[in-house]
């Protein structure tokens, strides 16, 4: 069996604690939550760190709960817990929607949000979800915080704005009335990466969009949130035409490349067809014509 | 170092490498070879024990990390020897061949009793979605669970 | 001098019939007995160094850090293992593969040099310190160029090799088979690509190796399918006498054929305990399991098919190319390089066949056969079973209807087919019937219309198999040169209790029940009075072991007859108890009584205590009441199915739902259907498996991209529906009890099913044939109309 190399184990008992010995300790030493993405790597020999800070015993980063017109998330909130939320359902059920399909159900009980959006894998599902919130992410560090949207946080692969003494502790989503969200997937088989997302947000006002994202995983850098699309959603209609323009757009804007999961012909064309499907979902949610 | 916790009501302490795996731990420093490892990189879910009542999988967890909780394996479901209804469930309707992915298995399934006595097939489906059986091609896995469902008693294990 | 016997019961036959397993109470409290299970006093650890590329000459090797790390007790090359003549073994085929590559590497992964340690991380962490500089050979990684001759020869090992070619061979008529194409009003032809998959068995490989260097006894725990043979190779092997050595396969978490080679792991851990004088475990990750251990598969088929205009199927041909890795590491037997190919003609009545075939290296893995194929009937089936849905959709005539129009019939049995295999029995049309009736295929074919006028997409997907299983009869068939007969040995206790010994081993199919249940039957002792002994050279006769679906057919007819021949002897001692002749008693299952007269008995029981008991007993028979036989089988067994797959197909993302799969089975006579119905099950769970996602997939550097789990991908209980199963049963006239194997019927039966169904459900896109796996993506560009091979 593999088996990591090496390394000094440490438990955080409080947040701040546990940003002083990442400061400390500098970028020798990284956070484990779930460890599901982690410790694989490190089984590999292909990450290894000389310390493990433990974050798991941090009860203030557990929570969901609305405030200041914001859902807000605790980085440490697991998988099944944005699945099961029903607050977090009911504002965006595009969370929902999306955790259905996240690893396995054993996975989820581990796997973290905030470990998630740091691993920051092209693949991964919820930085699309955050980004099509427009989402902003409470980084801190031992001198105080800063608040950064989703564009700023995820950098590209496996790289976001949290630095070696810092630490991602909160997700916020402003919440708006008369909005829809859904999530869209396609996966060679349950608990596999994703061959490619899309998740939608729309805010309506009647049949009209005021305004709405569209955010992609798997198909390259920086489609998390594709601003052509928002920009074209904004005051129109909705409509089947608009979410198959929607969709070319989203095609067009994203650069995926043939592997195993898939031809690069075939992620656009799943690019095109799961944006249309989102947006109809979205829609309709926002129009209560979907539970 | 030094880790603590109680594994099928018992307290262990060992003193270990930070490194050391769960699955491990259990397995080579506890001599509990119930728990089996089947794929480095929790996507078969052979190795699931339940960490305070929840299946997780202890190959991609750190024995550090279970420090000072409570862990069920599968020697821990048989109480005062009486057998879970899950194993007698996975006996009656032939829920298992080489056994290898068994104890997970029932671990999984004991869970998702404990917090849905009555789970249909498509979400006993779902809870077992993260690991892998070769041999029964899941239906009588799926039956298993439902005869032991239909044959519960009130339970303690894991909960 | 009676003796209470048990009612027999539904639930508790005495004998055939569903009986819970044996094997569960210690399975389901995990007090299985699993080879990494295993704790020797002192035991070290080994770890494998392997190879990043796939092709390369190793230019030199530093083991010098590794040496000096602390826990490290040896590290061993292919160098040193050349100094004892250990770097080379035979293979199952007769061609021989390195324990520890010494000239060069011939696939990513390979075996390069070990390490043992105190502890297993230890062993780890110093396979990070050893330094192999490698230069790069162009690797051959496309099965359709590895003859070319600008292309690298891999065996430069093999004195005079000039080429990448393993053998050619052929078996039918060309020329009959020819005519029959000439003069025929219909011809199909397709490529149809088997590709290369691997078992993943649960557990992985692993040994732990004990060899006292006093005694010279060599005790090897092993995840082994086979331990008899293994035993004798390791004999051959090492040059360790063979009654110094006693192969143990406890629990075994699942085989599939991944556990019948001998891999280079197990003999570095015998060497390993050798050179060091203490127990050495080794035991795989998962990646090289994946990776290096045997694969299935990797035929590239070119399918066609002779027909009349009404559907008649007149001829079948093939040419296929064999990709076999590196090394010829085929388990087959040896005169059948291709298994059991050749019964390719599938279930049809037909005219001529002929099949020609060309098998040679690659830098990939080597294997072959490795997972429940029947020794490449899987191949077969579904080369047959795809090309006659290609028939039908150049006929447009319903899949099914072309199917029964073909089909043996029942009073052509026993049949020989055109490449010369004679099916024992057989009864067909009722099966299809049955598989149809259970399907409702006509309302099916009606909803699928249906859909159809509104853009939906739905298959049905058919295949009809028949299987060759039980190698097999000695005059034709060994491996490395040993007869593929299998021992048994069955004792009854003074007590009337019993111990039956096999030579088979199970990893999953309960034979501790079913073989318990075969001698019940025969002699009327409670299966649970029955003690199945197996997995152990030292406590068991020799026999050939568990793969080609062969225990129940092989092993099972050897467990009958010695059962009876211990009931003949029985029936002696009865009469003199009975003070009747041996002519005037009946047999009641588990006891005699005389004819007329059933108030006079003796029970099995009763006479187990007389045999090992005071007084004397009839003129020339010895005391107590045991046998050994070993069974040569006189054909094989042919055991056969209907499958019905339907499936539904997004337009939209090309993905593939399979919502209904309906299997009848008749594999002779049942020993115990619980355990037949699991069979079944996993090997449908396999067909979906194969036919949507498991390949293992290679980059055109010969990395191989499917080294884990999250990779190589295995159905879960999302992906596979509540099967519906079904049985008829035709026996077997040879076998003593009728009974056919069944433990690979439905790997082999059900991928045809599968795939035959996503055909039929792209048909309004034109689509004639896809290649497997076919997942969203392949099948999106067979909805395109691009022809996308997987190799």
């Amino acid at each position: 069996m593999q088996v990591p190399a090496p390394f000094e184990y440490e438990r955080a008992t409080s947040v701040e604690q546990a940003i002083a010995l990442r400061a400390k300790l500098g970028d020798e030493a990284r956070f484990i939550a779930g460890g599901h993405s982690l410790l694989p790597m490190m089984k590999l020999r292909l990450a290894n760190p000389e310390h493990l800070i433990d974050i798991n015993d941090l009860e203030e980063l557990f929570y969901i709960k609305e405030e200041a017109g914001e859902i807000r998330i605790g980085a440490m909130s697991r998988h099944r817990d944005l699945l099961d939320s029903e607050l977090l359902y009911q504002h965006f059920p595009i969370f929902r929607d999306a955790e259905k399909l996240i690893a396995d159900p054993v996975v989820r009980n581990r796997g973290t949000i905030g470990g998630s959006l740091c691993q920051a894998d092209p693949a991964e599902d919820l930085s699309a979800v955050c980004a099509t919130l427009g989402a902003t992410c409470v980084i801190k560090s031992e001198t105080g915080e800063r608040v950064v949207d989703m564009k700023e946080f995820h950098v590209g692969p496996y790289e976001t704005a949290v630095g070696d003494a810092e630490m991602l502790t909160e997700i916020r989503i402003p919440t708006a009335s008369n909005g829809g969200s859904a999530y869209e997937k396609v996966e060679r088989r349950a608990g596999d990466w994703a061959v490619v997302s899309s998740g939608a947000s729309v805010w309506m006002d009647g049949d009209t969009i005021t305004a709405g994202r569209v955010g992609l995983a798997a198909v390259g850098d920086n489609t998390t949130q594709l601003d052509g699309v928002a920009e074209l959603l904004a005051g129109k209609t909705a409509s089947e035409e608009l979410y198959t323009q929607a969709g070319e757009l989203a095609a067009a804007s994203c650069s995926p490349q043939t592997d195993n999961r898939g031809t690069e012909a075939y992620k656009r064309h799943l690019a095109m067809e799961l944006t249309r499907r989102s947006l109809r979902r979205a829609v309709a949610r926002a129009q209560g014509q979907e539970a | 170092m030094q880790v603590n916790m109680n594994i099928n009501g018992e307290a262990v302490s060992e003193d270990v490498e930070a490194r050391t795996l769960l699955v491990h731990f259990i397995r080579d420093d506890v001599g509990l070879t119930g728990t089996h490892w089947g794929c480095d990189t929790s996507n078969c879910g052979t190795c699931v024990v339940l960490i305070d009542g929840e299946p997780v999988k202890s190959c991609t967890t750190l024995a550090a990390m279970a420090s000072g909780h409570d862990i069920t394996t599968v020697e821990g479901l048989e109480v005062d020897n009486v057998l879970d209804p899950v194993q007698e469930g996975f006996m009656q309707c032939h829920g298992l061949q080489c056994g290898f992915c068994t104890p997970g298995m029932m671990l999984t399934a004991r869970a998702l009793l404990n917090n849905n006595p009555n789970p249909s097939e498509e979400v006993i489906r779902e809870a077992i979605s993260g690991q892998i059986c070769r041999c029964t091609g899941y239906s009588t896995i799926v039956r298993s669970i439902q005869w032991a469902a239909e044959h519960g008693t009130p339970v303690s294990v894991g909960n | 001098m009676t003796t209470t016997e048990p009612a027999p019961t539904e639930e508790r036959p005495i004998g055939f019939g569903k009986l819970l397993r044996k094997e569960d109470p210690r399975l389901i409290r995990g007090m299985g007995n699993f080879v990494d299970d295993i704790q020797l006093k002192g035991m070290l650890h080994l770890a494998i160094l392997r190879s990043p590329m796939a092709h390369a000459k190793i230019v030199s090797i530093d083991k010098s850090a590794a040496e000096a790390m602390e826990g490290v007790v040896a590290v061993v090359t292919g160098e040193d293992l050349a100094g004892h003549g250990l770097a080379w073994m035979p293979t199952l085929s007769n061609d021989v593969q390195a324990v520890l590559a010494t000239d060069k590497v011939r696939f990513q992964h390979q075996e390069v040099a070990f390490v043992v340690a105190t502890d297993r991380y230890i062993a780890r962490d110093a396979l990070e310190q050893i330094d192999v500089e490698y230069e790069w050979i162009d690797p051959v990684v496309d099965v359709r160029t590895a003859m070319n001759p600008d292309v690298p020869v891999i065996r430069t090992d093999l004195e005079g090799k000039t080429d990448n070619h393993v053998f050619d061979w052929e078996t039918g008529d060309a020329a009959a088979t020819q005519a029959v194409f000439d003069n025929a009003d219909v011809v199909v032809k397709q490529e149809v690509i088997y590709p290369r998959s691997h078992p993943a068995p649960m557990e992985t490989c692993g040994c732990v190796a004990d060899l006292n260097r006093v005694s010279g006894q060599l005790n090897l725990w092993s995840t082994t399918q086979a331990p008899h043979a293994h035993r004798t190779v390791y004999a051959l092997v090492a040059g360790l006498p063979e009654h110094k050595i006693r192969v143990i396969a406890p629990d075994i978490g699942g085989g599939f054929g991944n556990k019948v080679p001998i891999y280079p792991g197990y003999v570095c851990a015998i060497v390993a305990s050798l050179l060091i004088g203490k127990p050495v475990k080794w035991m795989e990750d998962r990646t090289e399991n994946l990776v290096t251990t045997g694969f299935a598969r990797d035929y590239v088929m070119q399918g066609e098919i002779a027909a009349t205009k009404e559907g008649k199927i007149l001829a079948i041909r093939t040419d296929v190319l064999a990709d076999h890795g590196a090394f010829n590491g085929v388990a087959a037997p040896v005169k059948y390089p291709a298994g059991f190919f050749g019964v390719f003609t599938g279930s049809y009545d037909i005219e001529a066949a002929y099949c020609s075939m060309k098998a040679v290296y690659t830098n990939k893995a080597p294997g072959g056969v490795a997972y429940a194929c029947s020794f490449r009937i899987t191949e077969a089936v579904y080369l047959v079973e795809r090309m006659v849905d290609v028939l039908a959709l150049e006929l447009d005539m319903d899949s099914a209807e072309l199917r029964l129009k073909n089909l043996i019939k029942e009073d052509q049995f026993p049949y020989e087919t055109k490449t010369g295999w004679v099916y024992d029995s057989g009864n067909y049309e009722p099966a299809l019937r049955k598989a149809m009736e259970m399907a409702g295929y006509d309302e099916l074919r009606r909803e699928q219309a249906e859909k159809r006028e509104r853009g939906e997409l739905m298959g049905i997907g058919l295949s009809f198999f028949t299987e060759a299983v039980g190698a097999g009869p000695r005059k034709d068939m060994d491996i490395l040169g040993l007869g593929m007969a299998d021992g048994c040995e069955l004792r009854i206790h003074p007590t009337g209790k019993a111990v039956v010994r096999l030579s088979v081993k199970t990893q999953g199919q309960g034979h501790e029940t079913t073989f318990a249940q075969i001698v019940a039957e025969e002699i009327g002792i409670p299966p649970e009075d029955i003690e199945v002994v197996h997995g152990d050279t030292d406590n068991t006769p020799f026999g050939l072991g568990t793969y080609g679906s062969r225990s129940t057919p092989v092993s099972g007819a050897a467990a009958a007859l010695v059962t009876r021949k211990v009931r003949d002897k029985a029936q002696i001692i009865a009469s003199g108890m009975l003070e009747v002749s041996v002519a005037d008693l009946e047999w009641n299952k588990g006891s005699f009584s005389v004819k007329g007269d059933p108030s006079k008995s003796v029970t099995i029981q009763d006479i187990a205590m007389k045999a090992h008991g005071a007084g004397d007993l009839p003129e020339g028979i010895e005391g107590g009441l045991e046998a050994q036989i070993c069974y040569n089988p006189e054909n094989l067994t042919y055991p056969f199915g209907a499958y019905i797959c339907v499936v539904d197909v997004d337009p939209g993302t090309a993905e593939v739902k399979v919502r209904r799969f309906i299997a009848v089975d008749d594999c002779g006579t049942q020993i115990n259907p619980m355990i037949i119905e699991g069979q079944v099950h996993g090997g449908l769970a396999d067909g979906v498996g194969m036919a949507l996602m498991q390949m293992i997939s290679f980059d055109e550097d010969g990395n191989c991209l499917s080294g884990s789990l999250m990779e190589y991908l295995i159905p879960t209980a999302l992906e596979t529906p509540d099967w519906e199963t079904g049985h008829t049963v035709t026996p077997s006239p040879h076998h003593p009890i009728g009974a056919k194997g069944v433990g690979e019927s439905a790997t082999v039966g059900s991928p045809p099913a599968v795939v035959n169904a996503v055909v039929d459900a792209l048909r309004p896109y034109g689509v004639k044939h896809a290649d497997m796996p076919l997942t969203p993506s392949r099948v999106w560009e067979a909805m395109q109309g691009n022809h996308t091979p997987p190799i």
